[in-house]
Parts: C-alpha cells; structure tokens; sequence
C-alpha cells in the first residue's frame, strides 16, 4: 500500500520534471515554430545564474526563482535581437542557428567558469516518509511549481492583453500588423519569456543536479519529444504528453530496469505520433492552448 | 541550350577530376592526408543521403545517423563473422536500407510529416543508441561478433580484397574505393532526380497535396526515398566503420545533429553543397582541436551563426552565384 | 602551449651543442626533441576528466625539460584535444604517429577511447601509455596502463565497508564496460566476504532522473550501496538520494566518487561519509605529495583544478615513460619497452609506481578515503596492490606477441562468469 502511495507520488514527480524541462521548448517552437536546440543550454544557464548568485551570497530562492528565469529571458531576448529575429519564417536555418548558439554558450561558459562548480546549496525541505519509503519533499515543491507555471501561462496567455496579442500574432502576423501591433516586439517577448522559462527549470534542477557546461544535453532530446507529442496545443498538449512519457518511465523504471524505462518512454512516444499524427492536442483542440 | 551544354561540361569535369584525384592524392599527399580524407569522404557520403532525403524527399529526418550506426554495425558484425568483407558489403547496405522501408512504411502510411515524423526518426535513433549500448556483457553477441556496449566493436576489420580475408587493402587503395564510391553515390542520384521518379519526387517536396491530387502516390515515392538514403547511409557506416570506429556514439544526438548541420551549411537542396560542407566543417573541427587556445566549442558556434547570419542559403548556392555572376560580367549582361 | 614552445628553445640550444659530435647521433636529427602526442578531451562532457590530466601532464613536461631534457635532447609535447568525440581519437591518433611520428601517445580518458586509439598505434608501432583508471585487461606488448584497475580498489573497498555497515549490497552503476565489470568484482567480493548483493542497477549515462530507483533500493532494504556511476549526469543520483533523506540511512561507497568533480558539484551536507578507493587523492599527506601541488599550483594558479588520480598517474605515465627512455639511452619503441619491462618503478606522488611486466599495468599502493566537508580524509593505505584482475588472463612474458582487450577481464577466471 505504502509502495503504490509512493510509486504514485514518483509518477507524478516525474511527470512535473518533464513539464518543468519542456515548457520553455513548447513556448518557443509552439508558438514561434523555431526549433531551438540551444534550449538545452538556456536550462544550463539558468543552473549557472543559481551557481553565480548562491556562491556570492544570494539566497537561494531569490536565486532560483527570481534570478534564473531574470538572467536567461534577458540573454534570451538578447539573442532573439541579435540573431533569431533575422531568421523568421525559414525554420532550416533557426535549426543550424540554434545549435551554433547551444555549443557558443557552452565554450563561453567553460572559458569563464572552467569546466565544474562547487555547490552550495543542497534541496531544501527534506523527505516525505511514507511506510518504509521516502520521497524528497523537494520533489513535491516540483509538483506545485509545474502546476503554478502551466496555470500562471494559461493565465497569462488567456486573460491578460498580452496573451491576445501574442496569440493573434502566432495566428497571422500580418493581420495583426496590420491592426496595429507590432509583431517584431511580440517575437522578441515571446522568445524571452520562452528562454526564462527554461531558465528558471535550470534553476529549480540546480539543487538536484550536477551544474556544468554540457549538463543541457540530457534535456533536449526529452523536452523536444515531450513537446511535439503533444501537438500544437501548447499547454494543455505539453502537460498530458508530460503526463503519459513520465507515468510509462516511472513505471517502467520500477518494474524492469532504467534502461528499459528510457527505451519504454521512447517507444510509447513513437505509438503516440503513430496513432495520433500531429501530437495529442493536434487532432482535437488545433492551435488553442 | 547552352544550359545543358554546360550542365554536360560540368559532369564530365566533375568525373573525370573526381577519378583523377582518386588516383593522384595519395600519390602526393601523405598517408596521414589520406587516411583523414578517406573518413572525411565517409561522413561526406552520409551527408549526401540526407541531402538526398531532405533536401529533395523533402523528409525532414533527425534520425539518419539511425541508418549510418546500423550500416557500421552490419559490416563490422558481417565482416567478423564472415572473416572477409567482400560480403559484408551488401549487408552494410541493405540492413539499414530494410529497416529504413519498415520505418518508412510505418510513418509514411500512418500519414506522419513534418516535424513530427523528425521526432519519431529521433525517438528511434535514441533507442538504437540506448539498445547497443545496454549490450555490454559477453552475452550480448551475433556469431562471432560481440556487441561491446558503450565501447563498441573493438578492432574492426578494415576492407580486404575480395573473396581473400586476409589481405587487407592499404590506405591509399581504401581512399581510391571511398572518391568511386562518394562519385557512383552522387552520379546515381543525379540519374535519380531527372528519372520520373525523381521529377514526382521534388513535385511531393513543393506539394504534396498536390501532387497527391494529380494521382501521384506520395507514401510510395517517399518510402523510396527514404529507403534508397537508408541504403546509402549504411554503406556510410561502412566506409566510416571499416577505418575508424563502430560504437553506440554513431547513433547518439551528435551524430545526428551534425548531418544536419552539414546539409544545411553545404545548401539544402542541393547534392555537391553537403558534400563540401561536410567535409569543410570535419576540418575546421579537426583543426580547432589542435588550437589550444580557443575552446573548439566557442568557435564553432560562432563560426555557425555567422554562418547562418551571411551565408543564408549554403555554401553551394553562394559558389554557384559567384561563378554565375563571374560568368555573367565577363560576357557583358548575358543571359544564360 | 607556450611552457612547451619556450622549453623547446632552450632544449634545442642543449641540442646544438650535442650534434657537435656527429658520430653519436647520425643524420642531422640531433636538434631534434623527442616528442610525446597528448590525446585528451580539453572540451565537451569529459574535459572534466580531461583537464587535470592535460595539466598535470605539462607539469611533467616543464620538470623534464627543466631537469635538461631527455638524452640531452628537449621533450616537446604535442596536444590534441578529443572533443569528447571517440572520432577525433582515431583521427588525432593516425596525426601523430605518421605525421608527427612522436616517440609516445598517452591518450585516452573513456575505454572507447583507448579501443580506438590502441589498433592504430599498434599499426604505426608508436608506443602507447593509457592513464586512466579502467575495467582492466589490456594485454597488449605495445600499451602501457597505469590507472588502478577494479581488483585493485575493490577488492580493498568491499570487505572494509562491509565490515563497517553490514552484509546487503547493493550496486549502483553506470550502464557501460567499465560500470558492468566493477559491479562484477563487487558481487564477488561481496560474496567472499559472506555477504549478499541484494541488487545491482544499470543506468544509461544521459539518465537524471533516479526516483524510482531510489524507490527500488528503499524496497531491497540493503546495509550499503556502492556506486559505480560516472559522469555528470549520474551526480544527480547523489543529490536525489539525498533530497529522499535516504544519506542518513543507507551509506554509500564508490570507486568512481571524486574523479569527475562529484564532491564538488554536490553541498558539503550532501556528500558527507561518502568512502571511496584510489590509487591516489589529493589530500594525501606524503612529503612528495605536498611538494608535488606544490609546484602544480605554482604553474596552473590557486584554481587549478583537483588533483585526482586520473591526473596523477598522467603525470606519473609521462615520467615512467621518460624514466625508461634514459635508461634504455634511446626514445626507440623497442628498447624503451624492454626498458619499462625491467620492472621500471617511480616514486611519485602517489606513492611507489612499479611496472608488472607481465601485464604491462602498475603495482600500485590503494587508499580508502572518506569525505567531509568536500574533501577527503585518509582512512587507509594499502601498499603495493598487484593488478590481480588483469594478471589471471594476460602475460605478455609468454605470449609477447599478445594484442587482445580480454572483454571478461579475468571474470572468467576468477570464476564470477
């Protein structure tokens, strides 16, 4: 009984990281269709605006939750400026762009800091025991952190002015130029909010990982599988994608061994675009959230 | 007129230097030069089957290096088992190309494109990848051959004479077999693409609604696409597993993501453009690894964005123009 | 780089003067410096392992070329930095020995690496020295490994954390030869010493997520878990391991915890009691060791990386191998070979190196260390440890022509398989 409490529970903690690591991707090529595969990287960065700021100093929460996502959206919109904003509408090229930019920050960041870091900080919160098993309460916080960004997003993409005008403009840049927003401006909020989204993953996975220059390579091929199995539905496909990969894996995981657990995630993946073409949310919601 | 006078111009130029180079560098150039060329020549190959798959099947694929892992993994397994290569020729080809239709068949005729169809062709490169390399214990063997996990299959066999195993060709007779090789590949899908077939096929890249609607069976004509680059990239892994290496890192994000990058730098759509900008960014590679005062990293990515940034369309089509544009001011405002 | 170029000069005056007797050294290559290819990843996911290595190893360089060189000729080092890419090693391998044409390779971090490397320079008859600790049972004439194997440390760390915290193992390790291999001596050694290894998990190197792993061990209820992870991804097992509050429950061991930074990238809270075996640490308190960071902060500054045994048996490599080309009198592959096999020793920082000739590995003293405070602290020393794995499949003394990579290592043997 304990152990289904538990196994439970770890689903749905891995289910929350899944989200958490994909959601920045899903707003990015979601709504901009740009393949970024320095997403990565903006997470690893956002492990390092953690690292920079706890060894100066700096509380921990400030660093992860304010900091992070702080650091990386402006990084983000720097290089939406610099080199993405040049680059809209020919999807081929965001692709070789984006990986220049992927191994650009990891070189940058190994001449700067070397190739380690010496942490601080350890998870807070300690363990949840239930029976003979334990579950690190962090892992739980994980869990009200992903719902908060998926309801705070929804809120955001939904009900405020913002959202209407960004999803206008995804929908069709030209009509919504010519009612008079500015569609240079919206990509290049968009991509920001989309890089510090992945920077703030990186830094509530900075506690619970190793921070180094090629750490953002464990998460791409995740989050890009997570995210276009749910479809064009940005939200709600991001999170019931993140939901079916993550139940499969735990459980897999459990019953046979972690690589099997990795291949069954894949595998269930594949089944998913086989059956369902264009993700989960393709068929029956189109471009909503 | 005049175009195919030159389109003929330029075939025979490129075959005739093609074979004299493959007979003429290793006279010159040192075994080294040879040696880094003919894996070079290798990864070139593999690049064409994508420019090929891509750039004309319009089949945006991220697995391809799916098709390049188990070609390396065919031969070194059929070579071994056969203790003479001669055989393991066709098994490096048609392994891969088998598993490419049984995908192809899986994904064209289950209606996936796009970027979803990328994904699916990652997702199964990651498996192979996590599979092979799971193959650690002695248990895991074909015949002979054992697996070898994350290390791979130590020692390959490089190409032997045919019908006679046990006398393995020299470097230099292995690079004259790799440029007739990359050659045959490239002039085969020339041929291909002023074939019916080949016209069909870059009609379903414009549009294949269309083209569907004009009757043209657009899964058939991709799956064989998909399935003629499948064969191609295996016999990629041959040329690359017979003098370098076969391990699991041939089907990891690297490799995959790095075909990509090459087809895209050389020119998507074209055939010679990936072939140079895969050979061009294997030696910059090479060469930024042997700076020490630069991370390889940093200048490769800033090499790639201003790439991106003021090559827009590739290197090939940038050549193209400014021989075109050459040609044009030297004749006074011609038309051609 | 530049330490070698200036080195370079002055060794090549010391040249001059020796070419001045034509009849010693033959066709005009008196100026010339013996040189040695340096093959290692300087970028990508394994220059962590890479980097120390390549510093300790230009300490050496300096040392030697301080000292007067080689033979009265300058050593001159050529670096190659392998990307983290299995490709560019035997791309950088062919580079040196038929281009440079240097008089030894010590290259290699991952045993992909080295299986890359190994053929090649065989081909070329370049010498071959590989300084990374490793699964054990290269036998081949041509190579040199002067990493501590897993009989070495193993065999010390099973017994004494059993010993501490009691008979139920349970293995954690890294889903590769070297992870599969470990486990295998700790499941035997576990078993000699009666006790049981109540599970033994693989882990894809890219895997960060560990939950329900974590799960698995809390139901297997062991006394200890000796991991055998690797990489920077596997750090996350430590931290989440932590994070489920299992750190002050189950205690854990490693043969592998510390040379890729573990200690560091992790808090002191979370690393704490860790126990772990090498053939070197850097907290070591012999007086050749003080001196020896002595002079390595001294050239590579306060942040230079940790000094780990990867990096210290680099150093040791180039030295043994630099040892026997003075006593040989020539950087000729045979001669320096036979030279090695005359059961060639150094005194390092690490202790006592001495070449088995039959195996071509190292006799070598092992440490228990435990960790506080992000550092480690000596618990043990055991002098001269043999390479008992290797030793039960390889003897280069009979069989010299021997070329092979024994995949079981001496599992077989040992009757595990």
């Amino acid at each position: 009984m304990d152990l289904a409490a538990i196994l439970i529970l770890q689903a749905v903690s891995t289910v929350a990281t899944l989200v958490i690591i994909s959601i920045g991707l899903a707003v990015i090529f979601g709504m901009m269709r740009v393949i970024n595969l320095a997403h990565g990287e903006f997470i690893m960065l956002g492990g390092y605006t953690v690292f920079v700021a706890t060894n100066a100093g700096i509380n921990m929460w400030v660093a992860m939750l304010v900091l992070a996502p702080l650091v990386v959206g402006v990084i983000g919109i720097a290089v939406e400026r610099l080199v993405i904003r040049h680059l809209y509408g020919r999807m081929i090229d965001t692709l070789l762009a984006s990986w220049g930019l992927s191994l650009f920050f990891i070189g940058s960041i190994t001449t700067i800091f070397g190739n380690t870091t010496t942490s601080q900080i350890a998870s807070p919160f300690g363990a949840v025991r239930i029976g003979a098993y334990s579950i690190s309460g962090y892992d739980i916080f994980l869990v009200f952190m992903a719902m908060t960004i998926v309801a705070g997003l929804f809120v955001l993409m939904r009900f405020t002015k913002f959202g209407l005008l960004t999803r206008g403009t995804m929908q069709n840049a030209d009509m919504a130029a010519a009612l008079g927003v500015n569609p240079g401006r919206i990509y290049m909020v968009t991509f920001g909010l989309g890089a510090a989204l992945s920077g703030l993953a990186g830094g509530l996975l900075a506690p619970l990982s190793a921070v180094l220059p090629t750490m953002g390579a464990a998460f791409i091929a995740k989050a890009f599988i997570t995210v276009i199995s749910g479809g064009t539905a940005i939200l709600f496909g991001t999170a019931s994608a993140s939901a079916l990969l993550g139940t499969v894996n735990t459980v897999a995981t459990y019953l046979t061994t972690p690589v099997l657990g990795e291949v069954a995630l894949l595998l269930a993946a594949i089944i998913l675009l086989r059956l369902l073409p264009r993700g989960i949310t393709g068929r029956f919601l189109g471009r909503d959230l | 007129m005049r175009a195919r006078r030159w389109r003929l111009i330029g075939f025979l130029a490129l075959l005739l230097g093609g074979v004299a180079f493959a007979f003429g560098f290793p006279a010159f150039a040192s075994l080294h030069a040879t040696i880094q060329l003919t894996n070079a020549l290798a990864l070139a190959l593999f690049a064409l089957s994508l420019a090929l798959v891509w750039g004309f099947g319009g089949i945006l694929c991220f697995g391809q290096a799916a098709f390049f892992g188990l070609g390396a993994y065919a031969y070194a397994i059929a070579a071994i088992n056969f203790g003479d290569t001669t055989f393991a020729w066709p098994t490096a080809i048609l392994v891969p190309a088998a598993f490419a239709a049984a995908l192809g068949y899986f994904m064209f005729y289950g209606r996936l494109s796009d970027v979803y169809l990328g994904v699916v062709t990652l997702t199964v490169t990651l498996i192979l990848f996590q599979l092979f390399n799971s193959t650690a214990g002695p248990e895991y063997r074909i015949g002979d051959a054992r697996l070898g996990g994350f290390n791979g299959i130590p020692s390959t066999p490089p190409l032997n004479v045919p019908f006679d195993g046990r006398a393995y060709l020299s470097p230099e007779s292995i690079f004259v077999i790799a440029v007739l090789v990359l050659l045959a590949a490239l002039f085969g899908c020339l041929w291909l693409l002023r074939t019916r077939f080949g016209r069909v096929l870059v009609s379903i890249r414009e549009n294949p609604l269309r083209a569907e609607l004009l009757g043209y069976d657009v899964r058939v004509h991709k799956l064989a696409a998909f399935t003629i680059g499948g064969g191609m990239a295996g016999l990629a892994g041959l040329l690359f597993a017979q003098n370098v290496l076969v391990n699991p890192a041939l089907f990891s994000l690297l490799y995959t993501a790095q075909v990509i990058i090459w087809v895209i730098v050389g020119g998507l759509g074209t055939l010679v453009g990936p072939i140079l900008g895969s050979i061009g960014l294997q030696y910059v590679m090479a060469w930024l690894g042997t700076l020490g005062w630069i991370n390889p990293n940093l200048a490769l990515g800033v090499i790639l964005v201003a790439f991106v940034l003021f090559v827009p369309r590739g290197l090939w089509p940038l050549l193209v123009k400014v021989v075109t544009h050459g040609r044009r001011l030297v004749r006074g405002n011609g038309t051609s | 780089m530049t330490v070698t170029r200036r080195n370079f000069l002055r060794g090549t005056a010391a040249g001059t003067i020796l070419a001045a007797a034509p009849a010693i050294v033959g066709r005009a290559r008196a100026d010339d410096a013996i040189k040695a290819g340096i093959i290692l990843d300087q970028s990508g996911g394994l220059d962590i392992y890479g980097q120390p290595m390549v510093d300790a190893v230009r300490l050496a360089a300096k040392e030697i070329n301080d000292d007067g060189g080689l033979l009265g000729r300058p050593l001159e080092l050529i670096f190659y930095d392998g990307q983290s890419s299995t490709q560019f090693y035997s791309q950088y391998a062919t580079e040196a020995a038929t281009r440079e044409q240097v008089d030894v390779v010590q290259a290699g971090i991952t045993s992909a690496s080295r299986e890359a490397v190994r053929p090649i320079l065989g081909r070329y008859q370049t010498l071959y020295f590989y300084n990374t600790q490793y699964e054990g049972g290269v036998c081949d004439r041509n190579v040199f490994c002067t990493g501590s194997t897993p009989a070495q440390t193993v065999q010390k760390l099973v017994p004494y954390t059993m010993n501490k915290w009691g008979k139920k193992v349970y293995v954690v390790a890294a889903d590769y030869n070297y992870g599969h291999i470990t486990s295998d001596w700790v499941v035997k050694y576990a078993r000699d010493h009666g006790g049981e290894a109540v599970g033994v998990e693989y882990f894809p190197l890219d895997v960060t997520d560990f939950g329900p792993s974590i799960n698995k061990i809390q139901a297997a209820k062991p006394d200890l878990v000796i991991s055998v992870l690797v990489g920077g991804a596997h750090v996350s097992f430590y931290r989440q391991w932590a994070a489920a509050g299992m750190k002050s429950e189950i205690p854990m061991a490693s043969t592998t915890f510390g040379v890729g930074n573990e200690h560091l990238l992790m808090s002191a809270e979370e690393g704490d009691g860790m126990i772990v075996a090498y053939g070197y640490l850097e907290e070591l308190g012999s007086a050749a060791n003080k001196a020896f960071l002595d002079r390595f902060h001294a050239m590579h500054g306060d942040d230079a990386p940790y000094v780990n045994e990867l990096a210290i048996r680099s150093y040791e490599g180039l030295y043994l191998w630099a040892e026997a080309v003075k006593l040989a009198g020539t950087a000729e592959r045979m001669p320096v070979i036979e030279a090695l096999e005359s059961g060639l020793a150094f005194d390092g920082p690490s202790g006592r190196v001495e070449i088995d000739p039959k195996t071509h590995h190292i006799v070598q003293d092992v440490y228990l260390a435990e960790l506080k405070d992000q550092q480690f602290s000596i618990l043990e020393t055991y002098p001269r440890q043999p390479p008992a794995d290797t030793d039960l499949v390889c003897d280069l003394i009979a069989n010299p022509n021997d070329a092979t990579f024994y995949f079981e290592n001496g599992l077989e043997a040992a009757g595990i398989k």
